[in-house]
């Protein structure tokens, strides 16, 4: 019940913040642009532009970073936490939940439109709403993690840093658009398990970190 | 109430021994020893970087003392320098979410507020408060907690002639209550208190 409480009391500052809006419109803004770039090519863009929306949702995954660790810590909402029991691994995990209930349904939203931008056909914009939500509970874990790690020396330049360790979800999940491929879904959903699982274990370390 | 004062009186519910602590690659203290018994009154004086606020968060938990021993029997509650008040949310809107935390019905957070004169303020967000009132919101947030030992920094902070008579009002009633209270300030609290820990001398004694 408690755990609830916190995932709530998280979203609701996320969407009272722009939480929810930015990253929607960061991704937006991205597949809108796109086409502008690389040209009017219906057939370039179809080709191209799932993995593009892939790249988008990673961007915008880690857009909010700055305030998913750093304020509670620095406000001592954390300290508050840990002096009633709580683990740390337990309130990572239930922050990469609160982020993910913040961020993850908008953006399946928003990349109906971002298909819609790119003429995605059908199947491929099954596949692509399927690999995103498979995937963006990895998104939010790392993002978490990035966030507990770097709330002490400011996440944005740090947070860049970290982007390689998305690789193996970007890669499977693009990869996954590719009709001709086989069990890139099934890679994505194991690599994003992964990480979701292991997530709150660095991040719970990071946060008690933070304390000394 | 009086029976829960009696089961813990003469037993210390929080025992220091020997304790030493280390931050940054700097020795904050060490040797430092102190028994505060039961529903009473522990005071941590000591000036400025003495590392009055280090021993709270250790007695808390938050911190790993560097050498020594430390015990704190019960639920504990900390009102430091960090609020942890949503800042948009009214004050008691932001006392009730710990409340709930803390399995404690809603009207706990109304009586704290009344305790420490901030009722008026119940619907004020957190961000609007002046730093006299935040430190006495923090404080309402240990008080509601019906925690066992409260762990207080520098709770007189801030406060006026009157905010600070309902402090130390609010304070001697959680004493009488059966709460044991360590308070770390470096101006008087205006309650005797039962022990006395001068962090830079180490050792505690009656006050």
């Amino acid at each position: 019940m408690n755990g609830l409480r916190l995932i709530m009391r998280d979203v609701r500052l996320a969407w009272s913040g722009g939480g929810l809006w930015l990253p929607v419109l960061f991704f937006l803004v991205v597949a809108i642009l796109y086409p502008f770039a690389i040209g009017p090519d219906a057939r370039l863009l179809r080709a191209t532009g799932g993995a593009m929306l892939w790249i988008a949702a990673l961007l915008a995954a880690l857009l909010p970073i700055e305030r998913l660790i750093k304020p509670d810590w620095e406000s001592g909402h954390l300290d508050q936490l840990a002096v009633r029991g709580w683990a740390d691994e337990a309130v990572a995990a239930l922050k990469i939940a609160a982020h993910w209930l913040s961020f993850g349904p908008p953006l399946l939203l928003a990349a109906l439109v971002g298909a819609a931008l790119f003429d995605l056909d059908g199947r491929m914009l099954a596949t692509l709403l399927a690999g995103l939500a498979i995937a963006t509970p990895a998104l939010a874990a790392l993002s978490v993690t990035i966030a507990a790690l770097t709330a002490r020396a400011g996440g944005g330049a740090a947070g860049l840093m970290l982007l390689p360790l998305a690789i193996p979800v970007l890669i499977f999940g693009a990869g996954s658009l590719d009709p001709s491929a086989r069990g890139g879904m099934a890679l994505l959903a194991a690599v994003s398990l992964g990480l979701t699982v292991l997530a709150p274990f660095a991040a719970g370390a990071a946060l008690r970190a933070l304390r000394e | 109430m009086e029976q829960r004062q009696a089961e813990r009186a003469g037993s210390p519910v929080i025992r220091i021994e020997r304790l030493a602590c280390l931050r940054g690659g700097r020795l904050v203290f060490e040797g430092v020893d102190w028994h505060v018994q039961a529903g009473t009154l522990g005071l941590l004086t000591g000036p400025n970087g003495a590392g009055k606020s280090s021993l709270l968060r250790i007695l808390a938990g938050l911190l790993r003392p560097a050498a020594g021993s430390i015990r704190v029997d019960g639920r504990i509650a900390l009102a430091d320098e960090r609020h942890a008040l949503d800042p948009q949310r009214t004050l008691l809107s932001a006392l009730r979410l710990w409340a709930a935390m803390d399995g404690r019905a809603h009207p706990v957070s109304e009586a704290a507020m009344e305790a420490l004169g901030l009722g008026p303020l119940r619907d004020v967000p957190v961000r609007m408060l002046s730093s006299g009132q935040t430190t006495r919101a923090v404080v309402a947030r240990a008080l509601q907690s019906g925690a066992d030992v409260l762990l207080l920094d520098e709770p007189m902070n801030g406060l006026d002639a009157a905010s600070a008579a309902l402090m130390a009002g609010a304070l001697a009633r959680a004493v009488e209550a059966g709460t044991t209270l360590v308070v770390a300030s470096h101006i008087p609290i205006g309650i005797a208190p039962a022990t006395v820990l001068d962090i830079g001398k180490g050792t505690g004694a009656p006050a």
